[in-house]
C-alpha cells in the first residue's frame, strides 16, 4: 500500500481535529480534538519514517505519545477543577482573562 | 626678600577673612582694622620697592612660587608671584592710594551700621588687585581678575535696599562676565596653541624671546582681541562701556578706588604686561588703539552733559582710560606713557572723587551740581584739592595730568602715517573736551552763586567742611596730583624704570614736541574758555535746560542703553521666545505625539485581548497557516 495515503489520512485527521478545537465548546471535547491532531502528527511521523527507511520518526512518535500523556494529565486536572468552581466545562465560560 | 610679596596679599586677605568672619564684635574696630592691614600691605611694598631700586635695572625681576596649584599631564598651573617694574608701580599705587580711601573712607563711612562689611570688600578688593597684577600666569590673573569684579559687585550693590545700586551692581556684573569671557577664551587658546599660559616661557623676559616669538601673527591677533575684549570689559572701554555709569551708585570711596584708580585700569594691565603677544599682533594694535580713540571721546562727550557730579567724573574716567588704553595700543612708543597716565590718573581722579565725596558729605548726599554753587567759601580744603585734581586733568602745564597726557598724543603721531595723524587728532580733541567738562565741574560746584534750597522735609543743607580724617587723604593726594608728573618726568626716571618690561621706542613723530606740547595748551585754553563763557559768566540754570540733541544724546549716555535694549536685550527676547516656540511645537509635539500615538494604537490592540480562548486559537492557526503558506512559496520561488 503507498504511505502517501497515510499522509492524505493525517492531514484529514489533523483537520478534523483542528476544526473540532475551533468551533466545539466543551473542554473535553476540545481536548479531544487536540489529542486528535497529536495523532494525526504522529501518523505523519511515521509514515515518513516508513517512507525515508529510518526510525527517527517512530522515536519522536513515542516521545510525542509520552509528553501527551503527561498533558492528558495536567489538561483533564485543569478541566475537572475548571468545572468544580463553575459547574461547566464550555471554554467560553472561562473568558475573565481580558481587558 | 621674594618672601614678601605673599605677604603683600596676604595682609588685605587676612583683613577681608577677619572682617568678614568676626561678626559683631568688630563692628566697633573693624574699620581700623582694614586701615591698618592696608597700611600694612602699603608698607610691604615700599620695603620691596626699596629693594628693587638697589639692583641693577636688569635683575629687578622677583618671582616667588607657593605652590603648584594644578597639575594634569602638560597642563601646569603655579601659584606663583612675579614682582617686576611693572607689577611694582601697580602694587605701590593700589596699596598708596587704596590705603589713603581706607583712611578717607573711615570719616566717609562714620554714620553706616554695616561699616564692618564695607571694610572687609575693601580689603577682598585690594588682595584680588594685588594678586592680578603679581601673578606670575595668565590663570591666576584671572583668579585676580574675578576677584576684583566680585569685589567690584559688592561694593557697587554696597547700598542694596537701594533697587538702583542693586540693578547697577547686577550690570556691572553682567557687563564683566562678557569680558571675563573673553580672557577666559585668550587663556584657552594660549594654552591649546603654546601649551603653558605662564609669564615667562609665553612672553620671554631677561633676554630671553618668548614662544609668542615663533607664532603666526594670526594666532596672535586671535588671542590679542580676546585679551581686549577682556580690558574693555572691565576699563569700561567701548563696546562693553556701559557699566561705569551706573557703577557710581556704590559709597563715593568705591568709585574712587575701584572705578577711577585702579580695578578700571586693569585692561590696561593686561594689555602693557600681554605687549610681547600685542607687538606681534599689529591688527590686534590697530583694534586697540581704535577702542581707546573712540572711548576717550565717548567719555568726553558723556561727561560734558551730565549734571550728577560723580558721573560726570566717570565719563571722564572712562575717556581717561580711553587714552592709556590708546598709548597702549601703540606698541612700546606708548606703553611707558600708558602707565605713566594710569598713575598720575592713579592720583588726581582719586582726589576728584574723594572731594566729589567730601561735598556731597556736606550736602546730604546731594550729587546734582544744579544744587551745588559757591562751595568754595564753605569747604576750603576740598576746593583746594579738587582745584589742584582739576588742573592736573586738564593738563595745566607742570602738573602731572600734563605730562602724562602731553606724551600719550605725542606718542598717538609717533605712530605714524594717517593713523598717527586721526590718533593724535582725536587725543587733542579730546584733551579740549576734557578741559570743557572739567571747568564746567568746577565752576558748577564751586563757583558761582549757592543753588540749593530746602528739600521737603524743610532741611536746608549745611555745607560745611569734611573732618581731618577724610582731608588728609585729599591733601596726600593733591599733592601726588601735582608732583608726579614732574617727579616721573625728572631725567626721564619713569621711562628707564619700565624700559626693561615695556621696551621703549620714540617713534617717528611728524611734529616736534614743542609744537605738539603748543597744541595741547591750546586745546586745554580753548576748552577752559567754551566752560567759562558758559557757565562762568552767566549763572547755571537750576533746572537743565532741554539742550541740543548732542547734549540730550549725551545725557542718555549717547543711547549706550537704548541700543543694548534693543540690540541684546530684545534681540534675547526674541531668541528665547522663538525658542520656546520650537521647544513647545516641534520638541513637545514629537514626544507628545510619539506618546499619544502609542496610546491610541494599543487602545485598539486590546480589543483583541477578548478572553475567549477560541478566538485565540484562531489567531495561532491563522498564524501558522501563514508562516507554513509562506515557507512554501519562498521554497518554490
Amino acid at each position: 500500500m503507498n504511505p502517501v495515503n497515510y499522509l492524505y489520512l493525517a492531514a484529514l485527521l489533523f483537520s478534523i481535529g483542528a476544526t473540532g478545537v475551533l468551533i466545539r465548546r466543551n473542554a473535553i471535547v476540545v481536548f479531544m480534538c487536540i489529542e486528535l491532531m497529536l495523532n494525526a502528527c504522529n501518523l505523519t511521523l511515521v509514515a515518513f519514517s516508513r517512507m525515508h527507511g529510518n526510525l527517527d520518526g517512530q522515536i519522536i512518535a513515542f516521545f510525542t505519545m509520552v509528553v501527551a500523556a503527561a498533558e492528558v494529565v495536567v489538561g483533564l486536572a485543569i478541566i475537572v477543577s475548571l468545572f468544580r468552581s463553575r459547574h461547566s466545562a464550555s471554554v467560553d465560560d472561562a473568558s475573565l482573562m481580558k481587558l | 626678600m621674594e618672601n614678601l610679596i605673599a605677604l603683600l596679599i596676604a595682609a588685605p586677605l587676612l583683613g577681608a577673612a577677619v572682617l568678614l568672619c568676626g561678626g559683631r564684635r568688630l563692628d566697633a574696630v573693624g574699620q581700623w582694622i582694614g586701615t591698618l592691614l592696608s597700611f600694612a600691605s602699603f608698607a610691604f611694598g615700599v620695603v620691596l620697592f626699596a629693594d628693587l631700586l638697589g639692583k641693577d635695572p636688569e635683575q629687578r625681576t622677583l618671582t616667588q612660587h607657593l605652590f603648584s596649584w594644578i597639575q594634569v599631564e602638560s597642563f601646569q598651573a603655579d601659584v606663583a608671584f612675579r614682582l617686576d617694574q611693572l607689577s611694582m608701580t601697580f602694587v605701590l599705587l593700589i596699596t598708596g592710594v587704596g590705603s589713603l580711601i581706607h583712611l578717607y573712607s573711615v570719616g566717609y563711612m562714620e554714620h553706616d551700621e554695616r561699616r564692618r562689611r564695607f571694610f572687609g570688600y575693601l580689603n577682598l578688593f585690594l588682595a584680588a588687585m594685588l594678586l592680578l597684577v603679581l601673578a606670575d600666569n595668565y590663570l591666576l590673573l584671572y583668579v585676580g581678575w574675578e576677584g576684583v569684579g566680585l569685589a567690584s559687585y559688592l561694593l557697587i550693590g554696597f547700598w542694596q535696599h537701594k533697587p538702583s545700586a542693586a540693578t547697577a551692581a547686577k550690570k556691572a556684573f553682567l557687563v564683566n562676565r562678557v569680558g571675563d569671557m573673553g580672557l577666559s577664551i585668550a587663556i584657552m587658546l594660549m594654552f591649546l596653541w603654546f601649551g603653558t599660559f605662564a609669564f615667562g616661557p609665553l612672553l620671554g623676559g631677561e633676554g630671553e624671546p618668548g614662544m609668542v616669538g615663533d607664532a603666526s601673527e594670526g594666532k596672535l591677533t586671535a588671542i590679542g582681541l580676546m585679551l581686549l575684549l577682556a580690558a574693555c570689559g572691565k576699563s569700561a572701554q567701548v563696546p562693553l562701556q556701559s557699566w561705569l555709569g551706573d557703577a557710581m551708585e556704590g559709597p563715593t570711596p568705591v568709585s574712587a578706588l575701584i572705578h577711577a584708580a585702579t580695578m578700571v585700569t586693569a585692561g590696561v594691565y593686561l594689555i602693557v604686561r600681554s605687549g610681547a603677544i600685542f607687538n606681534a599682533a599689529p591688527d590686534a594694535q590697530l583694534v586697540v588703539t581704535i577702542v581707546g580713540a573712540v572711548t576717550l571721546l565717548f567719555g568726553a562727550i558723556v561727561g560734558c552733559a551730565k549734571d550728577d557730579i560723580k558721573k560726570a567724573l566717570a565719563g571722564s574716567t572712562m575717556s581717561q582710560i580711553g587714552y592709556m588704553v590708546l598709548a597702549a595700543g601703540l606698541g612700546p612708543i606708548g606703553y611707558v606713557f600708558a602707565i605713566m597716565h594710569l598713575v598720575t590718573h592713579g592720583f588726581f581722579k582719586a582726589g576728584l572723587f574723594l572731594g566729589a565725596g567730601s561735598v556731597m558729605h556736606g550736602m546730604n548726599d546731594e550729587v546734582d551740581m544744579r544744587k551745588y554753587g559757591g562751595l568754595r567759601k564753605y569747604m576750603p580744603v576740598t576746593f583746594v584739592t579738587f582745584g589742584l585734581g582739576y588742573l592736573a586733568i586738564i593738563g595745566f602745564p607742570g602738573l602731572s595730568g600734563f605730562f602724562s597726557k602731553d606724551k600719550i598724543i605725542e606718542a598717538a603721531f609717533a605712530k605714524g602715517g594717517t593713523e598717527g595723524w586721526i590718533l593724535g587728532g582725536c587725543a587733542l580733541l579730546g584733551a579740549a573736551i576734557t578741559a570743557f567738562y572739567m571747568t564746567r565741574v568746577m565752576l558748577m560746584t564751586f563757583f558761582g552763586e549757592k543753588r540749593w534750597q530746602p528739600d521737603e522735609n524743610g532741611n536746608e543743607p549745611h555745607p560745611h567742611e569734611s573732618p581731618k580724617v577724610m582731608t588728609i587723604p585729599m591733601i596726600v593726594l593733591a599733592v601726588g596730583s601735582v608732583a608726579a608728573g614732574f617727579l616721573f618726568n625728572w631725567q626721564s626716571s619713569f621711562i628707564h624704570w619700565l624700559e626693561p618690561i615695556t621696551g621703549h621706542d620714540h617713534g617717528h613723530a611728524p611734529l616736534s614736541a614743542g609744537v605738539i606740547t603748543g597744541a595741547t595748551v591750546a586745546c586745554m585754553v580753548i576748552g577752559v574758555a567754551i566752560a567759562y563763557g558758559q557757565y562762568g559768566r552767566r549763572p547755571v540754570p537750576a533746572v537743565a535746560p532741554r539742550g541740543s540733541v548732542l547734549t540730550r544724546a549725551a545725557r542718555r549716555d549717547l543711547y549706550q542703553d537704548d541700543f543694548n535694549h534693543v540690540v541684546l536685550v530684545r534681540g534675547g527676547e526674541h531668541l528665547t521666545r522663538s525658542l520656546v516656540y520650537v521647544d513647545h511645537t516641534l520638541v513637545d509635539g514629537v514626544v507628545n505625539g510619539t506618546a499619544a500615538s502609542v496610546g491610541g494604537l494599543s487602545g485598539r490592540m486590546r480589543r483583541l485581548q477578548n478572553g475567549f480562548v477560541r478566538s485565540y486559537a484562531v489567531s495561532m492557526f491563522g498564524g501558522v497557516a501563514i508562516l507554513i503558506a509562506a515557507t512554501l512559496l519562498m521554497r518554490a520561488v
